[in-house]
C-alpha cells in the first residue's frame, strides 16, 4: 500500500453524510443521485420533489446535474456520484469545468468500490486520487471532505462560490439503508414538479 | 418582418441549406441547448450555432454525456438537442435504454451518416450498419433525410413529435442531404 496517496480523511458513510446534505435543503434545491447505493440513499434520506433517482446511464449523475443547472441558473444543484460510476465518465468533469456553472456542486462517494456488485475494487482503487482528477480537469474548487464537519462546511460553502464545486468523500463500504421506488415516469415526473416546470395533473 | 425585408435577410439564403433548416428548425421551437460531439460534416452547423447567441452550444467528451445534459436541462424546463456522427450514435444504447427512454425525455438527435455510399473506411460502414437496428429495436423514432425539399418538413415535424409525445426522435443526415465525406487522398 505504499504507492496509495496520503488521505488524511475519515472514513465516513453515505447515508449519513446525504442526510446531512438533505437536512440543510431550504430554498428547493435540486439534488441528482446516480446509480445504485448513492441514489437508494438519498432516497432512504427522505423523498423530495426536488430529487432525481438515476435508475441506469452509470456515469451520468453529473451531467444530468449540469444540464438541470443550465436549464434553471437560479436554483441551486447538489449531485451525488459513486467513484465508480466517475470513472466512466471523467470527460464530464472537463465539460464542467468548461462551462462552469456556478450553482453546482459535485459530492463524489469514494469507497474504491463496486459496492453493489460484489464490493469488487475499481481500477482506480488504489492509484487514482478523484479531487486530484477533478483539480487537473479544470474544477479547481475542489477538495477532500476531512470529516464530517468539513464535509458540511464545504458544502455551505458551495452555495456561494463562484464556480462549480467538488467535493470527495472517502466513505465506507457499507450498502445503500433503503431501495428507490422504481418507477422512471414518475420520478421525472414528479422532479418536474418538484422543479416548477409542470404542475401536477 | 415585410416581404421585401425577407427577400434580403441573410438567414432565409442560409435556410436554403441543410444546416441553415436545422439552426432555424431549433430557434423555431425554442431549442436553444446543443451540446455535440464533432463531424466534419457538421462543421458548419456548430459554426453557426456558436454565432448565435440564441444558442447555448459547446462540446461534451462523449456523446452519452451530451444526452444526460440535454436529458437535465429538459427536465429543468429547456430544450435542448444533440448533434453526433453515426459512430457517436453506436455508444448510446444503454444510455437510450436506461434514461431517455423509460423516463420518457424528448430527446432529439440529429446524426450525419458515415458508412454508406461512399464510405472508405471498412469500420465505419460495419459501425453504420447497428445504427438502425438500435433504433428498431426500441422502437425509437427514426428518418433518414435524404432530401433538401422534404428537409424542413420533417425536422419541424419531428422536433415537435419528439416534444409532444416525450419520446426520442434521431434524424439520420444522409450523404444524399449533405453531400458526406469522400476519399480525397
Amino acid at each position: 500500500m505504499n504507492s496509495t496517496p496520503a488521505r488524511n480523511t475519515k472514513v465516513m458513510n453515505r447515508f449519513d453524510l446525504t442526510s446531512r446534505l438533505v437536512a440543510k435543503l431550504k430554498n428547493e434545491e435540486a439534488v441528482v443521485g446516480g446509480i445504485g447505493n448513492t441514489n437508494f440513499d438519498l432516497w432512504a434520506a427522505g423523498h423530495r420533489p426536488q430529487n432525481f433517482y438515476m435508475l441506469g446511464s452509470m456515469g451520468l449523475a453529473f451531467p444530468i446535474a449540469l444540464g438541470v443547472a443550465l436549464a434553471q441558473p437560479e436554483r441551486r444543484i447538489f449531485a451525488l456520484e459513486g467513484d465508480g460510476s466517475l470513472l466512466m465518465q471523467l470527460g464530464a468533469l472537463s465539460t464542467i469545468a468548461t462551462l462552469a456553472p456556478k450553482n453546482l456542486t459535485m459530492v463524489v462517494m469514494d469507497n474504491g468500490v463496486y459496492q453493489i456488485t460484489g464490493a469488487q475494487p475499481t481500477p482506480g482503487a488504489v492509484v487514482a486520487d478523484i479531487v486530484a482528477i477533478a483539480i487537473a480537469s479544470g474544477l479547481g474548487n475542489s477538495a477532500w471532505a476531512a470529516d464530517e464537519d468539513d464535509f458540511e462546511r464545504l458544502i455551505d460553502q458551495s452555495m456561494s462560490a463562484a464556480g462549480p464545486t467538488l467535493i470527495g468523500v472517502r466513505i465506507d463500504d457499507k450498502p445503500g439503508v433503503g431501495t428507490t421506488r422504481r418507477d422512471p415516469v414518475q420520478i421525472r415526473e414528479r422532479f418536474m414538479h418538484g422543479l416548477g416546470v409542470r404542475e401536477p395533473l | 418582418m415585410a416581404v421585401a425585408e425577407e427577400k434580403t435577410s441573410p438567414e432565409i439564403s442560409q435556410e436554403k441549406s441543410w444546416h441553415g433548416i436545422v439552426l432555424q428548425a431549433l430557434k423555431r421551437n425554442d431549442v436553444s441547448l446543443v451540446p455535440y460531439v464533432p463531424d466534419r460534416i457538421l462543421t458548419t452547423l456548430i459554426k453557426n450555432l456558436h454565432a448565435d447567441p440564441f444558442f447555448t452550444t459547446f462540446p461534451t467528451a462523449r456523446e452519452e454525456e451530451a444526452v444526460g445534459i440535454v436529458a437535465g436541462a429538459w427536465m429543468g424546463g429547456r430544450r435542448g438537442a444533440v448533434l453526433m456522427q453515426t459512430s457517436g450514435f453506436a455508444t448510446l444504447a444503454n444510455v437510450l435504454a436506461s434514461l431517455a427512454m423509460p423516463y420518457q425525455i424528448p430527446l432529439i438527435m440529429f446524426v450525419t451518416e458515415r458508412g454508406t455510399l461512399g464510405e472508405f473506411n471498412y469500420g465505419q460502414s460495419l459501425v453504420c450498419r447497428t445504427m438502425r437496428p438500435v433504433l428498431d429495436s426500441l422502437a425509437m423514432e427514426h428518418h433518414t433525410c435524404t432530401r433538401l425539399d422534404e428537409f424542413e418538413f420533417i425536422c419541424d415535424r419531428s422536433i415537435k413529435q419528439s416534444i409532444t409525445t416525450q419520446a426520442p426522435v434521431a434524424l439520420i443526415l444522409s450523404p444524399l442531404l449533405t453531400g458526406g465525406k469522400t476519399f480525397d487522398k
